[in-house]
Formats: C-alpha cells, structure tokens, sequence
C-alpha cells in the first residue's frame, strides 16, 4: 500500500531530525557545563526534558479508538516496531545491570547476554507469526480462542498478572535508582517521580503513544550507552570498534589475573597481604556465629546480642569524640544499633559479613574461564605440600563436581530465560501490532537487531573497565586515587567501597568492592568524558526502565478488562485499574524487595512454566485440547512455584531441598516439561477439538488460506 | 475447508525449516555451553572460543536464523501462493 510506505517515510523523516535534535541537545549542555553550569543542574535538566519529550510524543499521539490504543492500529513497520521492542525488552535491569554482572562474574554472567538474546530465535520461530495471523489483541485471547471455554482465559489472565507484575515491580524500582541518581532526591520520591512519567504516557495514548515513545527511547538509550564505551575503547586500544577491540584486552586482562594470583610477584604478595587480612575476618565472624549459636541452645542469646550492642555503643562513642564528627557515619552507626533487636539479626549480620570477608579471602577468578571449580586442589597443596595421591584425586573430584554444578545451573538459567523471553505476553504482543504476518516475521529481526547491538557490547564495557581497574587503579597510591574513585566512594559505599587495609600505601585488587551498578554509571568518568555524557547516560537508563514500565503497566491492566463492555466504559476502567497497579507496584518497589534479579529470573521461569507449552502446542499439534491446556498450564505454573517456595530462602525454603542442585531462580526448567506432559496427556485422555477449532489451527498457519473461516474478517 | 497437496507441502516446508534452524540454535547455545572448558582452548579473534561465543558469536547467529527464517518464510508464502494481500 502507498499510504503505508509513506507513513514509513515520514516517520524516518521524523525519527532523524529527532536524533539530530537530541545530539545538539547535548551538545549546548556540553557547552554549558564548559561555561560552568553545575552538574545537578544538569541531571535537572536532562530528567525534564527527557519526560517532558516522551510525555509530548505521547500527547500528539493521543487516542481514544480501541484498535488504536491496543494494537497501534495495526500499522508499526517491522523497523520501528523492533526498536520499540528492543527499548520495552532493555530494562533497567540490561542497561545499568548486565555489564555490571559480566564485571563481577566473567564467563558465567554470559548466560543472562545468551538467554536474553536467544530466546527471539523461539519467538520468531514459534510464535510472532502465528500470533499475528491469528489477529487478536491479548495472549488470553489465544488461548480462549484456541482452546476454548473460560477457564484457559482465565488462568492466562491470572498466570500474566503474576508475570508482569513482579517485572513492572522491578523496572519502577530502577526508575527510582536513577531519578535519585541523576537529581539526588530521595529513592522513595523518585520512585513517584519516575512514576508519574509512565503514567503520562501510556494514560493519553495506549499503545500508540506507547510505541511511538518506545522508538525515542531506544534512540536516546543506544546512543547513551555506545559513547562512553567507544571512548574507552580508543583511549585504551586506538580501536574505535570496542566488540572487536577487546579481544586484545582480555588477553592483557587475563595475564594481570594470574599475576596477581601469584603470591611471588610484587603485586600477587600484597594481595596475598590483603587476602590473609580477610582470612582472619572470616575466622572471627565464623567464631561468633558459633558462639551465638551456642548460647542460642543454652539459652542465653539475650547476653551475647547484649554484648554485641554494647560493642557498637562504644563504636559511637568513638565516632562521636572524634576532632571532626562524621554525620553520616554516626547516623549509619545509630541505625545499626536501632536494627539490632534480636539474635536472628545478629546472625545474619554475622553470616553476612563471613561471607563477604571469605569472597575477598580467595583468588581473583579468572574472567574468561567458565565454571570454575572451588579450587579445592590448590587449597590442599598450598596447605599440605605431602598430600597423598588420593587426597589430592578427592580434592580434583570434588572440584570437578562444583564445576559441573555451575554448568548445569548456567544451561538451566538460559533455558528459562529464552523459553520465558518467548513467553513474556508484553513480549508477543508486540507482534500483534504490525501490519502482517509477513511484518511480522521481518520486525522479530529487528527487534532482535537492536538488542543485540547493546548486548554485545555490554561485555566489552565489563572488560575494558576491568582493564582500567587492573592497570590504572591497582598498584596506584591511595595518595593520589583517580577523581571517579573518590567521587564515587563519596556517593554510595555499596558501589565503591576502597579502604588501605594493609596500610602499605598502595591499592590492592581486593582492597577495592565495586557494586555492579557502578560500571556503566561511572563509564564516562572513567573515560574522562565531561558529566554531561554522565547525565545522558543516566538519561539512557531512565529510558530503559521507562520504556519496560511503560508497556508492562499497560499490558498488565488490560488483561483483567470485561470482554463484553462498551468501548468507552472498557477504556475508562482500564485507565482507572493502571493507575491502581502502578501505584501498587510503585509502593511495593519504594519497599526496596530484596533481590531484583531473583524478581526478574523469577517471571521468566514463571511464564516459561505457564505459557510455553500450551502456545506452541497451541499451533503445531492440532491434538491439543482444553483439557490438556487447563492441566498443562496448572501444572507447570504449580511445580514451577512449588520449587521456588521449598528452595527459596525467602519462602522459608532451604537449598536441601534443590533437584540436581539448581537453583530456584531456574526453576522454569522443571515447570516446563511438567507443562508440555500435562498438555499432551490432558489432550490425549479426552476428545480431539472441534473441526471448528482444526480449522482455526489452519488459519494461524497460513499467512493467507483462501475459503479459510476468517478469510474475510482477518 | 479441506487442505489441498500444496498447502500440506507448505506446511511440511516450514516444519522442515523450522527443524533444521532450531537445530543450529541448540549447537550453538546448549552444546557449546556443554563444552565450554575445552572449547576455551582455542583463541579465536584473540578470545577465547566459548567466551567468544558467549558473548558474540551465537548472539550473530541468533540474529542470522531469524533474519534468514523470515526471508525464506516470505519467499514460500510467494511460491505457495499463500502471501497475504498488496502490501509491500
């Protein structure tokens, strides 16, 4: 159709002169910051206009039409539809998090850049096309159509509710991180804050206004986290290409590993130095906890909490009396003394600390090397140099079990995390809004296109910062720390914490804690680019958490509409209901739940339990009936869930109770085959579907079936 | 309605397709994973090739199989004769 490539047309034209407009945006900051305007003034700035954009882009495209707010009206080309996918699928979670995580755990964070990827090659293959034919709005929808009865409906209402809401959780939480990052606020009112920009956007628009957003976003998202990074890469290898360049790195990186783990060199003995400091610490906490735990069973744990408040009191003192009172540190004192009100908190402050001090005990782990084991061997022959050939076979096999482990549960995360990418309903119904099957197919491409170019950057990022740590940081005088060090340490002691603990003058790998957050934040300091490249950045970061929340808030208010009111009545409560889940989830979020990526990993193996095998077996087995979907998609979603709460530490569960040792954030990799079993014999034990039902299987699979039933209406 | 040869054939197809592309997939991600610790032996581009692969390599052909599933899947809606209406 005409109309449609000149809607293209324009909207490349459009989609240009935004980028322009964004690129000389920052340059006048750049200029103004040169000129002295100061950097919270910055992050003020770029916080406004940014939402001020979005919020306008969301009002032009402002719509009350159902087809409209839904689904776009059908006509998102497969390019901007990818890159509006690519924003909604890069949260929070992908653009400050992962390089953060490849920084911390080398080879076995590369299962999150796998998962995350590989599951579009499902998507493309099992569903995107299928689902567009088949043309409806909702997966629910799907699955009542194709199955039949209410109860499918009603159980993939509630199985997406669940989903989205823990993901909507964790993106408004990451909106809260990075207003209170960029203009220092408090968490708590950048949550809100961050929230009212999503609703502004999705209230006026839907899914219109909804995608048209999601395209700037991801703009403003890639060109924020590409800068930084190619910066770094020619400043440390001339190579303006860092995927390419870090190669070289690695290797560099690598050579300094074993360095440092060899107590004969210079630098290896003064982290050994360090290491036996930790060593210590650990044996001490370890001590108490056994202390505690005896006077727990003696009866007596009042005492040994009593001393340890007693310890802390003096602390204060201390803090107190010095020439100049540190207010943050005397507040964070007097709020451990408040929290300290019985032994369980004892004992987790104690378990935590052994842990911690015991990280830092062992060797640098090697950043390329998967699985490594637990490094029993070494420990044996470094403690006992006569081990006897058995002690010394125990100690290999005993390594070798660990690594496996560590593989089994990385293969495991990564098929969660792709089954559930290729289940995620905020994921398929993206595919829903373009104008054919054929788009369809394209725009899973690009979607994927345009996620991969910032996944696989994110482990360049981690090296060449791991690169900067090792050869500019380590080995430096505490004397004279780069400027991003001190800053840094200034804002937030979970993101960097440095401290001379062998007093020798000099900083030493394990002297030095970074939280994963920090790698890409501090990336443009590090770069030595100006801050105005580090508000641009953070503004990267809010598009991401926003673009995610944006549609998830969306897509979790629409599912439990009535079918059956009118339209006007349908858009009403739907806007009323979103503003009930955001502010639900926002509340849960300002509660700061534990751990996110737990929150996250959990969706996935969820919806990969629920919703993987009755939607492909949906459409490539005819056989399949209500029956099977109901036990189907019960079944995985209650052993998925039964794991989780018998291994989860939250849930009062313990790890005794793990299957082959995976943990319960794959959990989904029990959850699925009980979902495709429970699908195949709930099918096989009862009728075969209505011809009525084949002939609806037919009409997903050809993109175009002539005297098809819906021929005329699709 | 009842489905005739060629419609049958074009479904066949696709399955065929579909097969083989999952095929690579799973190489490329479950058995490299697999055998990581030895496939780290080998340097390619100056990584080593399970780190490689992890962080590049299968992500490059993950984009390939989709890229190349749409293109052929466009093309046998054509041949079938199964493509939807004028749009282009």
């Amino acid at each position: 159709m005409s109309t449609q490539s000149q809607f293209f047309s324009q909207l490349k034209k459009y989609y240009t002169f935004y980028t322009g407009g964004f690129i000389s945006f920052v340059i006048v900051l750049a200029i103004l910051e040169q000129m002295g305007l100061p950097p919270n003034w910055i992050g003020y700035i770029f916080l406004a206009a940014t939402i001020m954009l979005y919020a306008g882009i969301g009002i032009m495209s402002k719509t009350a039409d159902v087809s409209e707010y839904y689904v776009a009206g059908r006509r998102v080309p497969a390019l901007f539809n990818g890159m509006a996918t690519g924003a909604d699928w890069m949260s929070a979670a992908s653009f400050i998090g992962m390089a953060g995580t490849l920084y911390l755990t080398g080879y076995d964070g590369l299962a999150f850049i796998m998962g995350w990827t590989g599951g579009y090659v499902l998507v493309a293959l099992f569903l995107a096309p299928y689902l567009r034919k088949f043309g409806q709005f909702t997966i629910p929808d799907f699955l009542g159509s194709r199955y039949g009865g209410n109860l499918p409906r009603t159980i993939g209402v509630v199985a997406a509710i669940i989903c989205s809401f823990v993901y909507v959780v964790a993106q408004i939480y990451g909106v809260g991180i990075i207003t209170a990052r960029l203009t220092g606020m408090e968490f708590q009112i950048g949550v809100f804050v961050g929230l009212a920009g999503i609703l502004v956007c999705s209230f006026l628009g839907g899914m219109r206004a909804v995608t048209w957003t999601q395209v700037a976003q991801y703009i403003i998202l890639i060109i924020a986290y590409m800068i930084p990074v190619v910066w770094l890469s020619v400043s440390h290898t001339g190579n303006p290409i860092p995927q390419i360049a870090y190669g070289q790195v690695l290797q560099e990186v690598t050579a300094k590993e074993k360095e440092l783990n060899d107590p004969t060199t210079t630098l290896g003995a003064a982290e050994a130095s360090v290491r036996a400091i930790y060593k210590e610490k650990q044996l001490a906490a370890e001590d108490r906890i056994k202390a505690l735990e005896a006077a727990v069973a003696a009866g007596s744990a009042d005492a040994v909490v009593g001393e340890a408040r007693a310890a802390l009191d003096a602390e204060l003192v201390v803090l107190k009396a010095t020439a100049e009172p540190d207010a943050q540190k005397i507040e964070a004192k007097e709020k451990e003394i408040a929290e300290l009100t019985g032994p369980d908190v004892l004992m987790a402050k104690l378990k935590k600390a052994a842990d911690g001090a015991k990280k830092s005990a062992g060797p640098v782990a090697p950043h390329a090397t998967p699985f490594s084991g637990k490094g029993a061997e070494k420990k044996l022959l470094a403690t006992n140099p006569n081990a006897t050939a058995a002690e010394i076979a125990a100690a290999k096999a005993e390594d070798e079990e660990a690594s496996n482990v560590k593989r089994r549960n990385f293969i495991a995360l990564v098929l969660c995390l792709m089954v559930g990418t290729a289940s995620l309903p905020h994921i398929l119904m993206r595919y829903y809004t373009t104008p054919s099957v054929r788009e369809a197919r394209k725009s899973v491409f690009w979607s994927l296109f345009f996620i991969f170019l910032l996944y696989f950057t994110a482990p360049a990022l981690a090296v060449l910062v791991k690169y900067d740590v090792y050869h500019v940081l380590v080995g430096s005088s505490f004397a004279s720390l780069p400027a991003w060090v001190a800053n840094w340490a200034a804002v937030d002691p979970t993101l960097m914490k440095i401290a001379d603990l062998n007093k020798d003058g000099l900083v030493q790998l394990a002297e030095i804690t970074i939280g994963g957050d920090l790698v890409v934040l501090a990336t443009p300091e590090i770069a030595g680019l100006p801050y105005v490249i580090s508000g641009m950045v953070a503004a990267g970061g809010l598009a991401a958490a926003l673009s995610t929340a944006d549609a998830l808030s969306h897509d979790v208010y629409y599912k439990m509409i009535d079918p059956k009111a009118s339209t006007v009545r349908r858009l009403a409560i739907s806007k009323g209901l979103l503003l009930v889940v955001a502010l639900l989830a926002a509340y849960t979020a300002s509660l700061k739940p534990g751990d996110i990526l737990f929150l996250v990993g959990a969706a996935f193996s969820l919806a990969a339990s629920a919703f993987f095998p009755a939607l492909v077996l949906g459409v490539f087995w005819k056989r399949a009936n209500y029956l099977g979907a109901v036990v189907g998609m019960l079944a995985g979603l209650a052993v998925c869930m039964f794991y989780m709460y018998t291994t989860y530490d939250f849930f009062g569960g313990v790890a005794a109770n793990e299957w082959f040792a995976i943990k319960p954030i794959a959990a989904g990799v029990f959850g699925m085959p009980a979902g495709f079993l429970g699908v195949i014999i709930g099918s096989l034990i009862s009728r075969a579907p209505s011809t009525e039902i084949q002939q609806l299987v037919d009409h997903v699979r050809y993109p175009n079936l002539e005297g098809d039933i819906k021929a005329q209406t699709a | 309605m009842q489905l005739s040869e060629r419609h049958q054939e074009y479904w066949r197809k696709n399955l065929r397709l579909t097969a083989v592309l999952l095929a690579i997939w799973f190489v490329v991600t479950f058995i490299v994973i697999y055998f990581a610790r030895e496939l780290n032996e080998i340097v390619i581009f100056g990584f080593p090739f399970a780190f490689y692969m992890g962080a590049q390599g299968s992500l490059i052909i993950y984009v390939l199989i989709i890229w190349f599933y749409a293109h052929r899947m466009n093309q046998l809606d054509k041949e079938f004769g199964v493509h939807e209406g004028d749009e282009e």
